[in-house]
């Protein structure tokens, strides 16, 4: 069991989203950067779909109430056990009675706490992430709050091996990392106005000329009202050529459409299945993970990127993703050995 | 079947199937929805219906993991895949939808707002709800919000503009009207319709499958419901 000593800002229960549910509205939810989720799991031997905390900006205080094996993946947030640091993107063992606690947001928005078996809590329509606006999903449709108790599922073979490897070498203290880590690749760079690259959306050539340029040359601030719906965009006002009503249709992860106010919104985890404001482009998949560690204040600035090489680069970091997945469980096997 | 296909993103596709929102637009819909239902490709992951558009997403992995690889990029092995399959689909015959009655209670503190539909069209109360239960309507599509149904074929007569300012809450079940169109809301959320009434009926069931009341294609009937009858029928379903 791991205890919610202090809730931080907003820590949920995620995982890869609510698939096959959108033809009935439902929000499709899950992690906000996908990669640092898939790879946490990785590192404590889950499967890349199991259940995360999603930790947002001002992390939780845990308590560890059994020992456990888990692995911090995202943003960095500070995180220490007593006073020392617990390092990312590695598994970590970690000593029933320690607490883990979360500092200042260094680099990034968002870190994902994997634990080796995944969080258990119910599946609702498939999945385990919490949607909560409607109060749905994830733990009893909520973000965490103190005194939460959160089990974790039974850990794979190879996992429970590495955790007792690691509880020796740890010789009685409250937490020992793994001495390598995920290769640099990996690991998001952090820039100030980071660059996102963006693939030309449905109604791209609707736009007014000016605002076509202004969109790929200005940079363009994170608002403060942004959250895991969608992020507002402060900059250059962008306008269609003429106004026009245009008919509702789907939307997807990463959509940026444009409302009447010429500010535009990315659509994110939370993101509705359906909008009627014209879409002026389509965030690469692999920016994603970008896009999602943005903090409000932060500026991006957006680049044109091709289908063809949006769709080359994501089948490239899918299949590093499966050869650091190979890597990573031959070298559990090897520690333990 | 005439069609468009355009990339949303890098692992998606909107097919266009009209211009205009009406019942032909929305057959077509409803036939590309149940073949896309039926799970004809393994790349498939999901599809999103909605006026006269299907949304589909796919896995770009598994598409190049199909045999014919003449393309290199996912998106046209999957354009050229729907533009083999759709036409096929031929005309078929339309298939009744079902019929869905929703009791709504109107007025008073469920539906603030009626008072402001009937001025604003001038009509009494007792008219605008006449109106609206006589309503010939059609569910074009679920979006928006889990179970949000967007409503064709209201009267005109009782078309009433969004609220200047929208409400922060509008509590689950309240039925309203903005411009021409009519809906309920299945959730809790801020919204800038005008509330004529309530209905005791969840839309949206979380544990049910389908977790969706109701369904594009099927034909509504509102009927109006005392306060008494309202307040029985939320007492049987808790």
């Amino acid at each position: 069991m791991i205890k919610v000593l202090k809730p931080g800002l907003l820590t949920s229960v995620q995982d890869l989203g609510r698939t096959g549910y959108q033809t009935y509205g439902v929000i499709a939810s899950g992690v906000m950067d996908p990669a640092a989720h898939r790879i946490a799991n990785l590192l404590v031997g889950n499967r890349e779909g199991a259940a995360t905390l999603e930790i947002t900006l001002s992390g939780p205080v845990l308590e560890f109430q059994e020992d456990a094996l888990i692995s911090l993946c995202g943003g960095d947030l500070s995180a220490t056990i007593g006073s020392k640091q617990v390092k990312p993107w590695r598994p970590v063992y970690v000593k029933k009675g320690s607490e883990l606690r979360f500092g200042q947001a260094k680099e990034g928005c968002r870190v994902y706490l994997a634990v080796a078996g995944g969080f258990h809590v119910p599946e609702v329509m498939e999945s385990k992430s919490t949607y909560l606006r409607a109060g749905l999903g994830g733990f009893h449709g909520r973000a965490l709050k103190e005194g939460d108790e959160l089990a974790a599922q039974e850990l794979s073979e190879a996992a429970a091996k590495i955790q007792s490897f690691l509880q020796k070498q740890a010789g009685g203290e409250s937490f020992i990392s793994m001495d390598w880590h995920v290769a640099s690749e990996f690991i998001p760079v952090f820039k100030e106005e980071q660059p996102v690259r963006v693939i030309k959306g449905r109604q791209y050539e609707l736009f007014k000329k000016e605002s076509q340029e202004a969109f790929f040359f200005e940079p363009y601030q994170i608002g403060s009202k942004s959250d895991r719906m969608g992020y507002r965009l402060e900059g250059p006002k962008l306008q269609l050529d003429k106004e026009q009503e245009m008919i509702s249709e789907a939307v997807g992860f990463g959509t940026i459409q444009v409302p009447s106010n010429g500010q535009p919104i990315i659509l994110l985890a939370d993101r509705q299945t359906t909008g009627g404001y014209p879409k002026i482009g389509q965030v690469a998949s692999v920016d994603i993970p970008v896009v999602a560690q943005l903090k409000p204040g932060e500026k991006a600035r957006f680049q044109e990127i091709s289908l063809e090489k949006a769709q080359q680069l994501y089948l490239e970091r899918e299949k590093s993703i499966q050869q650091l997945a190979q890597g990573i469980r031959l070298k559990l096997k090897e520690e333990v050995r | 079947m005439e069609f468009n296909i355009s990339p949303l993103g890098d692992h998606g596709a909107i097919i266009d199937l009209g211009k205009t929102i009406d019942e032909a637009s929305h057959e077509r819909v409803k036939q590309v929805t149940a073949f896309l239902n039926d799970k004809p490709f393994d790349w498939l992951i999901e599809y999103i219906p909605a006026f006269t558009t299907v949304a589909l997403f796919y896995d770009p992995v598994k598409v190049m993991e199909q045999k014919d690889k003449s393309f290199a990029l996912p998106y046209e092995i999957v354009r050229t895949t729907i533009e083999k399959e759709l036409p096929k689909l031929g005309v078929g015959e339309k298939k009744q939808g079902r019929v869905v009655e929703i009791p709504v209670c109107y007025g008073g503190d469920l539906g603030p707002d009626l008072t402001q539909v009937a001025r604003h069209n001038d009509l009494t109360e007792e008219e605008v709800i006449e109106l609206h239960t006589a309503g010939d309507y059609l569910v074009y599509m679920i979006g928006f919000a889990p179970g949000f149904p967007y409503i064709g074929g209201m009267k005109e007569e009782i078309a009433t503009p969004r609220k200047e300012e929208p409400r922060l809450s509008i509590p689950a079940g309240s039925v309203g009207i903005a411009g021409s169109q009519t809906g309920v809301y299945p959730i809790e959320t801020p919204g800038g319709w005008q509330l004529i009434g309530q209905t005791p009926v969840r839309l949206f069931k979380p544990d049910q499958e389908p977790p969706s009341l109701l369904h594009a294609g099927d034909k509504v009937v509102f009927k109006a419901i005392s306060r008494s009858e309202f307040d029985a029928y939320k007492e049987e379903q808790s």
